[in-house]
């Protein structure tokens, strides 16, 4: 059975790269291009891992983390957060959230595949 | 009645007592056993030489002849001493601190340490204490040939005297150098002739009302007329006499010495004033029952002046005569001893020794005995003034009544009143204002009342004092300028009062003061608030210590000299030997002469040691110059550092607001970071793709190929809008405003838009009406529109989806309004918008930096113009105005 992963991003170029390249290497892929429906395509869904965008429109990234850090069935999820800005401090208060991985954009595919499958526990 | 040699007796041991109380004092003041000699009894009591036989005999007289109207002469002076805090106070402070000798030596002090004041001031005062002397030595001589059964000649009772007054005053008004240092002895023997004078007339007037008529009811009931109790209060007479009696306290000689010179404590003078009003309240008590009882008990023809001894006399009670006598002739004696020791003190220190100093100039401090010669040239002073008091009784033969001379002689000394009120009150009162006044009232003095006094006997004709000068009615004496007044004395007071006054304030305003004067004339107004910086510091002088020791001992004496020097030497913390030439020496030496000679003198002689001839004037500016350049340096470093305090304060704001800008500018730069590196995101995930997957479709590539097209446009625009911002922020905007038409740039707008909306299905409402010249940029203008309309466009969305574009004129603003129907900016986001890298919604759908609205308000604010979002609902409603181009016709 695929691992189901739920990408969280509003840049819709960037959702799509996401989306192929997860997709080509045998993941089952969900989108949700707003923050504040995020949680409940989660709970829909019950992906294996969520990648996660922090800037988002109506609920940013880090409060849907902590929704889902908090939530009953959820809350052991793996996060992989995606960020523009790459700085120190948005960097502490993800892994502070109970983030698994923080990337900055512009990314490398093959990193974020590597990530992917080592958080779904595909690879160790 | 007591025969003559009893009277004679009793005077000779009379004054041998004086003599020993005066003695007595002497010895206790030199061995510094003060005690009560120094108390403000003593004080009050000696200010009664204010009653003299004038007041003694003469009142009672005046009672007789005039009523009430010698009440007035009681009053004056108790007005003065009942508000001593105003003037008394200040004089008295002053002349310690000036060490003040004299009246003379005052005025003489105050205006600039002139020598020619103080020979005027003199020679006024001896004129105008000579009749009070000669009144002094009439009286004396008339009491005493009352008692003479041999027939005795008043004239030669008159010269023993005299040469008896000479002498006392001689023995103890002499006795030392230093006229400031207090004359203890005479001072006490005066006190006690006070109270002999108080004790004497009091007795008889007890024993008028009680001995001889039955208490004061039946004193009264015997007034032969009741006008006598009448008096006319305010009328011109009346206030004439207050004001001659209240500043003859302070203007007569002997009164300044009293009051002033011989005060030893500025506390006295609160006791004395109430005391002595008081004392001299006593003493007008009983005037008015011996007066009464002398007009009724005595025949017609006795001299009303001498009521007081005749009136005990023709009571048959000689012994009670005795003592009215003495009480008289301590009356006369008191005041002949002060008057001489003040005359002779002005006279020596203010005309022989600046005659001497003149013609010894250039030996001063190498010849002579300064100090003989002062004591020599007093003493012949004392002699001179009683022999001019003698001549003059001598002259008038004692025809006059003896109120009417001191009335005469207090109006001679009130010509120094406005110049010694101008002294302690005006600073701007001048040396040649004082000059002129005391001359010009004196004059008018003289012409109006003193010459006129003599009958005609003496300088004018009864021909000229009844008609005037070659017959000019308006130069008449006693009616100058065709005045009319009843009484001579009224007329006299007024005129040189008026003269007097007038001169010194018109003078003082036209003359200007020299340097010396104006810092006298500081020392002397602000005696009481004034800094100690003394004029003597700014006088450099280049005396030496020898010379300046040689002089101070030949003034002050080689004890007095060598204490006061070693003291300086002390204090300039020399162990031994003379101390050095400091500006404090030579003005601690000028101040101890001054006590001795006189102001002017005394600076006269130390500058003539220092090498100045004079006082150098030019020296002296110098100094308040370089004074006051360092007042003025001073004051600009003070402005200076205010300028430098609020410098730092501007530099602490501007590096404040650099600190904000260098936020600012992260915070920008980490934006410019972040919306760089989205799109960069999607070309670098793309182009991997493309790269490492040889498998992809063709269309699925060209997709991607496009989609990483469409990413790096958007780059090149961000990096415009970027460009943009930097460029409309720093004011560098090349924005050139011309006549530009509304409705063909609106037109342009729409026609880039149109596509978008089309895309959009948006409904456009816009119907273009006349059309107006604005004053714009078009291209910027147009890039505003565009940018609004597709923002309108973008985030409007309402069902369907509308625009509406009007467009409003008033006087001179235009007014574009882009209004849609979608669902509004939420109050609490409607100047969000217009921050840089704000985004409401959706990014996707946004496609920008959400750098465009502030953009486009920094256009228009560059425009003068602006972009704001109207409050008003339901849809987004922006509005641009910008100014009408006010020659319509040029844009058509």
């Amino acid at each position: 059975m695929p691992k189901r992963i739920l990408i969280v991003e509003d840049e819709a170029n960037i959702m799509e790269s996401l989306a192929f390249l997860l997709r080509r290497d045998g993941f089952e892929v969900s989108t949700m291009p707003d923050g504040a429906r995020a949680m409940g395509e989660a709970e829909r869904v019950s992906p294996d891992l969520m990648i996660l965008d922090v800037m988002l429109p109506n609920l940013s990234g880090f409060d849907v983390l902590r929704d889902l850090r908090a939530h009953d069935g959820l809350s052991a999820t793996p996060v992989m957060m995606l960020t523009a800005k790459g700085q120190t401090r948005d960097r502490d208060q993800a892994e502070q959230l109970g983030a698994d991985l923080f990337m900055t954009k512009p990314f490398s595919n093959a990193a974020i595949i590597a990530e992917a499958r080592r958080l779904t526990g595909l690879d160790p | 009645m007591p025969s003559w040699n009893t009277i004679v007796i009793t005077c000779l041991l009379y004054v041998t007592l004086l003599f020993c109380i005066a003695f007595w004092a002497e010895q206790r003041a030199k061995r510094g056993q003060f005690g009560w000699i120094r108390s403000p009894w003593v004080y009050t009591l000696s200010l009664s030489v204010y009653c003299t036989t004038w007041t003694y005999y003469g009142a009672v007289g005046s009672a007789a002849r005039s009523g009430m109207e010698f009440v007035t002469i009681y009053l004056g002076p108790t007005l003065t001493f009942l508000g001593w805090w105003l003037i008394l106070r200040k004089l008295v402070r002053i002349s310690r601190e000036q060490r003040i000798t004299s009246v003379a030596d005052l005025l003489s002090s105050r205006y600039g340490k002139s020598t020619s004041i103080g020979v005027v001031v003199t020679l006024i005062a001896v004129l105008a204490s000579t009749p009070y002397i000669a009144l002094q030595l009439q009286s004396l001589s008339l009491s005493f040939t009352l008692f003479s059964d041999v027939g005795t000649r008043p004239a030669q009772t008159a010269f023993w005297i005299a040469s008896g007054l000479a002498a006392f005053t001689i023995l103890f008004g002499t006795r030392h150098v230093d006229a400031n240092e207090q004359h203890y002895g005479v001072v006490t023997a005066i006190a006690v002739e006070a109270v002999v004078k108080l004790v004497a007339l009091t007795s008889v007037g007890l024993f008028v009302v009680f001995g001889i008529a039955d208490g004061p009811a039946d004193i009264f009931a015997r007034l032969p007329d009741p006008e006598l109790l009448s008096a006319d209060v305010f009328g011109p007479r009346w206030v004439t006499l207050l004001f001659l009696s209240a500043t003859a306290v302070i203007c007569l000689p002997r009164m300044f010495q009293v009051a002033v010179v011989e005060n030893v404590d500025e506390r006295h003078l609160a006791t004395a004033s109430w005391a002595f009003p008081f004392y001299v309240f006593l003493m007008s008590l009983f005037v008015m029952p011996i007066a009464i009882m002398g007009m009724t008990g005595l025949p017609a023809d006795a001299n009303p002046d001498i009521y007081v001894l005749t009136v005990p006399l023709g009571a048959g009670n000689g012994g009670l005569a005795l003592l009215a006598f003495l009480g008289g002739f301590s009356a006369a004696t008191s005041m002949v001893i002060v008057a001489a020791i003040a005359l002779s003190t002005m006279v020596s220190n203010h005309i022989i020794m600046p005659l001497w100093l003149r013609s010894t100039r250039h030996t001063t401090a190498a010849s002579g005995d300064v100090r003989g010669m002062l004591l020599l040239s007093r003493r012949a002073s004392i002699i001179g003034v009683l022999a001019l008091g003698y001549i003059y009784f001598r002259v008038t033969g004692g025809s006059t009544s003896l109120a009417s001379i001191g009335l005469i002689s207090f109006l001679g000394a009130a010509q120094l009143f406005p110049s010694i009120i101008g002294a302690l009150y005006w600073r701007g009162a001048t040396r040649t204002g004082a000059i002129t006044a005391v001359i010009l009232g004196f004059g008018v003095w003289a012409y109006a009342l003193f010459i006129p006094s003599f009958d005609g006997t003496f300088l004018l004709s009864p021909e000229v004092i009844a008609n005037g000068p070659w017959g000019v009615e308006l130069l008449r004496p006693q009616g100058l300028f065709g005045s009319e007044f009843e009484d001579p004395l009224v007329h006299a007071t007024l005129w040189s009062m008026a003269v007097n006054v007038s001169a010194l304030v018109v003078v003082s305003l036209l003359s200007r003061p020299g340097a010396l004067e104006q810092l006298q004339a500081k020392l002397f107004v602000d005696v009481f608030t004034g800094t100690a910086d003394r004029p003597g510091m700014a006088l450099r002088r280049t005396a030496k210590s020898e010379d300046l020791f040689e002089l101070a001992q030949r003034i002050l004496g080689r004890e007095t000299a060598w204490r006061m020097f070693t003291q300086t030497a002390r204090a300039q913390g020399k162990a031994s030997g003379l101390p050095d030439p400091s500006s404090d020496l030579t003005q601690r030496l000028e101040r101890a002469l001054a006590g001795a000679i006189g102001a002017a003198s005394a600076h006269a002689m130390v500058s003539q040691i220092g090498g100045h001839g004079t006082v150098s004037v030019s020296e002296l500016m110098r100094m308040a110059d370089e004074t006051a350049q360092i007042i003025e340096y001073s004051n600009r470093i003070e402005e200076k550092s205010r300028e430098l305090e609020e410098t730092a304060s501007q530099l602490r704001h501007a590096n404040a607001q650099l600190h904000e800008i260098a936020e600012q500018k992260d915070a920008f730069l980490s934006q410019v970071s972040h919306e760089l590196r989205t799109p960069m995101t999607s070309v670098r995930s793309f182009a991997e793709i493309l790269r490492d997957g040889d498998d992809l479709e063709p269309d699925q590539a060209r997709r991607f190929v496009s989609i990483i097209h469409e990413e790096s446009q958007r780059l090149t625009r961000l990096l415009d809008e970027i460009l943009d911002v930097s460029v409309l922020e720093n004011g560098q905007a090349q924005i050139v405003q011309v006549p530009v038409s509304l409705n063909a740039t609106i037109e342009q707008a729409l026609a880039a838009t149109e596509p978008l909306m089309r895309r959009a299905g948006v409904q456009l409402i816009h119907a273009p009406g006349q059309d107006i010249t604005v004053s714009a940029d078009r291209d910027r203008l147009a890039q505003v529109l565009i940018n609004v309309l597709s923002n309108a466009v973008k985030y409007g969305q309402g069902s369907p989806p509308a625009i509406i574009v009007q467009v409003k004129k008033t006087e001179h603003r235009v007014t574009i309004t882009i209004a849609d129907n979608g669902p509004g900016i939420a109050p609490e986001d409607q100047e969000k918008v217009f921050e840089k890298f704000t985004r409401l919604g959706h990014q996707t759908l946004a496609g920008s930096a959400g750098l465009g609205l502030p953009i486009s308000r920094e256009i228009m604010r560059n425009l003068d113009g602006d972009l704001t979002l109207s409050p008003k609902g339901p849809g987004a409603s922006f509005q641009i105005s910008l100014n009408a181009h006010e020659d319509v016709a040029a844009a058509q």
